[in-house]
């Protein structure tokens, strides 16, 4: 079985670097592999990779929070916006846009959004010292509803160039107009993802059952406080670079439970890789299609998801 | 005997709720006591509080002569450990990770399980007849595999002192047994402290060296089970008409109810049956 696990791994480990390959050579300009790494064509080179980074950086941060929220929530269905970062940091983009900011203050508003509306929530759901997982399900719902009707409420009053704008926000896009800002959410979400895979037995034992995780050792409270504040940034990080993916924190945890199985030491480094050609790919989708125009990524991610997520549901279902 | 947990005078609940009033009790090292008692007596809560899930209200949990609270978590479940009545569990993990998991407390938090965590959850597997079903999913177990494996996982931790809430509360009598029996020799064999709320009073007293009697929240009784299972404190308690008599084979008190219906015609033939033992 352990044996079957690696080679699983390295399968995966095959994939993305072949989905790597293919998203460096293929895009709105045909370049011949040859020519590459010329130097006239450096821009371009560039430019991909920092696709193919931001990629894997979103998908793994979205993926990895999906998983921890998952595990403590016991509902295969969280996803890592559930705190309410996505319509968050919708309203603090649509407000900067129409305020007329300059792009770099842009995600800094979309990142204080998001994280208001995490903290609005939290303490909504809080009873106590304690933080009961049906209250917190309860408050993002109601406050994600509540900040998308404003969301609504304010593109209605303004122009078409505002609307374009949030689309672009609210569907999502790998194109990276910043580099400082791409070092940045990298190094966010990368340390917030080794800081989930330290929890990871926690998450084991926590989704047996909170009970269940306390006989253990565990100190839920502790350890649930450490998930909500790190899944909280990573999402609120990414969604300030690429707006709003979603999907993949739904998607990819759920098919690699059923490819590696539940245990979150080997399920969140699988995933991580899963998530990375998950995302990848859509890019590739999105951006060559219907070359030169470009599809919004959210709009990729959940066509591709959707049929996927049915078929899974389904060849579940016969087992 | 060597006393293992002392309570004093212990109360607790859930928010400003007392559930558990003023308990005070002691268990020695290789009791076996069953906890019994309505529903809404307190007896889950009780266990709620041994356990470190809800915070007491006032009074003192000593194990071995510490305050469980001066523990750290950690330390405390390498000697306790629980078994609740049913788990059920939503993710599809093996059975060996299931039972490996009871090895937590005793890992460090990036430690990965060695040799010898491996050898004790086989050991636990194979005391507990589970051993075959080391690869199956946890979720395509029957309610008596699945307990038996949650025992593993209980055993794993290598507890002094083991807790079960009515861990026979699903299953058919030939389960119920197989549970009992397994519990019995643990008990015995490995000089493994049990204490386990029942609902069965029947099966408290074939298995149980001692009883506690709770009765809104507070120790009605406690003492050897036949002192405890007496029809007068059982009435009183339960507010239903019993007989007390006893098992013809094991010579241990056996509770018959008496339907309510019949219980004026019942109420002089059970002063007299209660009499004849």
């Amino acid at each position: 079985m352990k044996t079957k696990l690696k080679f699983k791994i390295i399968f995966l480990f095959v994939v993305l670097l072949v989905t790597i390959f293919t998203a460096i050579l293929l895009g709105a300009v045909d370049i011949p592999l040859t020519d590459i790494m010329l130097k006239e064509n450096r821009p371009i080179l560039i430019l991909r990779l920092s696709r193919i980074l931001l990629g894997a950086l979103a998908g793994s941060g979205l993926a990895v929070s999906g998983i921890a929220l998952q595990a403590i929530l016991r509902n295969p269905l969280a996803e890592p916006y559930l705190l309410g970062t996505s319509s968050g940091a919708g309203l603090g983009a649509i407000i900067a846009i129409i305020g007329g900011v300059s792009t770099l203050l842009l995600p800094l508003a979309a990142f204080i959004g998001a994280l208001l509306s995490v903290v609005v929530v939290y303490n909504l759901a809080k009873q106590g010292n304690k933080v009961p997982v049906q209250s917190l399900i309860l408050s993002g719902v109601i406050v994600s509803i509540t900040l998308s009707s404003i969301i609504m409420f304010l593109i209605s009053f303004s122009g078409s160039e505002v609307l374009h704008g949030a689309i672009w926000w609210l569907w999502g896009s790998l194109q990276v107009f910043n580099f400082k800002l791409l070092f940045i959410v990298g190094v966010i979400v990368i340390l917030g993802v080794i800081l989930i895979t330290i929890l990871a037995q926690d998450l084991n034992a926590i989704s047996i059952g909170e009970e269940e995780a306390i006989h253990l050792g565990i100190k839920i409270e502790t350890v649930k406080k450490w998930l909500f504040f790190l899944t909280s940034l990573i999402s609120a990080a990414l969604v300030c670079i690429c707006g709003i993916i979603g999907f993949v924190g739904l998607i990819v945890p759920h098919a690699m439970r059923l490819f590696v199985g539940p245990n979150h030491k080997i399920l969140i480094p699988s995933t991580c890789l899963a998530a990375a050609i998950f995302m990848i790919l859509a890019d590739i989708i999105s951006r060559s299609v219907f070359a030169p125009i470009e599809i919004p990524i959210g709009v990729v991610t959940a066509l591709i998801g959707s049929p996927i997520f049915i078929i899974l549901l389904k060849s579940r279902q016969r087992v | 005997m060597e006393n293992l947990l002392t309570v004093s005078n212990l109360s607790g609940g859930y928010y400003n709720q007392r559930v558990i009033k003023d308990i005070s009790l002691n268990i020695n090292r290789g009791d076996f006591l069953g906890i019994i008692g309505p529903n809404g007596s307190g007896k889950s809560t009780l266990l709620k509080l041994l356990t470190r899930v809800l915070p007491p209200q006032s009074g003192m949990i000593d194990l071995e002569g510490r305050d469980i609270f001066s523990l750290k978590l950690k330390d405390f479940c390498r000697r306790v450990a629980f078994v609740p009545q049913d788990t059920l569990i939503g993710f599809a993990f093996s059975v060996w990770e299931i039972v490996l998991m009871g090895r937590i407390p005793h890992l460090g938090r990036l430690q990965l399980e060695g040799r010898k965590d491996y050898q004790i959850a086989e050991n636990a597997l194979l005391l507990t007849d589970s051993f075959h079903l080391k690869e199956k999913n946890i979720d395509e177990l029957s309610a008596g595999e699945r307990q038996r494996v949650i025992i593993a996982k209980a055993l794993t931790q290598e507890p002094i002192l083991l807790f079960l809430d009515e861990p026979t509360a699903h299953l058919d009598i030939a389960h119920q047994i197989q549970i009992l029996d397994l519990l019995k020799r643990l008990n015995r064999k490995n000089r493994l402290t049990i204490v386990m709320v029942l609902h069965d009073l029947n099966l408290a007293s074939e298995y149980c060296d001692r009883l506690l009697l709770l009765s809104q929240g507070e120790v009605f009784r406690q003492g050897r089970v036949e002192e405890v299972l007496e029809y007068q404190s059982l009435e009183q308690v339960y507010k239903t008409l019993v007989v007390v008599k006893k098992n013809p084979i094991t010579n241990n008190p056996f509770v018959f109810v008496v339907p309510q219906e019949k219980e004026i015609i019942n109420r002089t033939a059970r002063d007299k049956d209660n009499k004849r033992r």
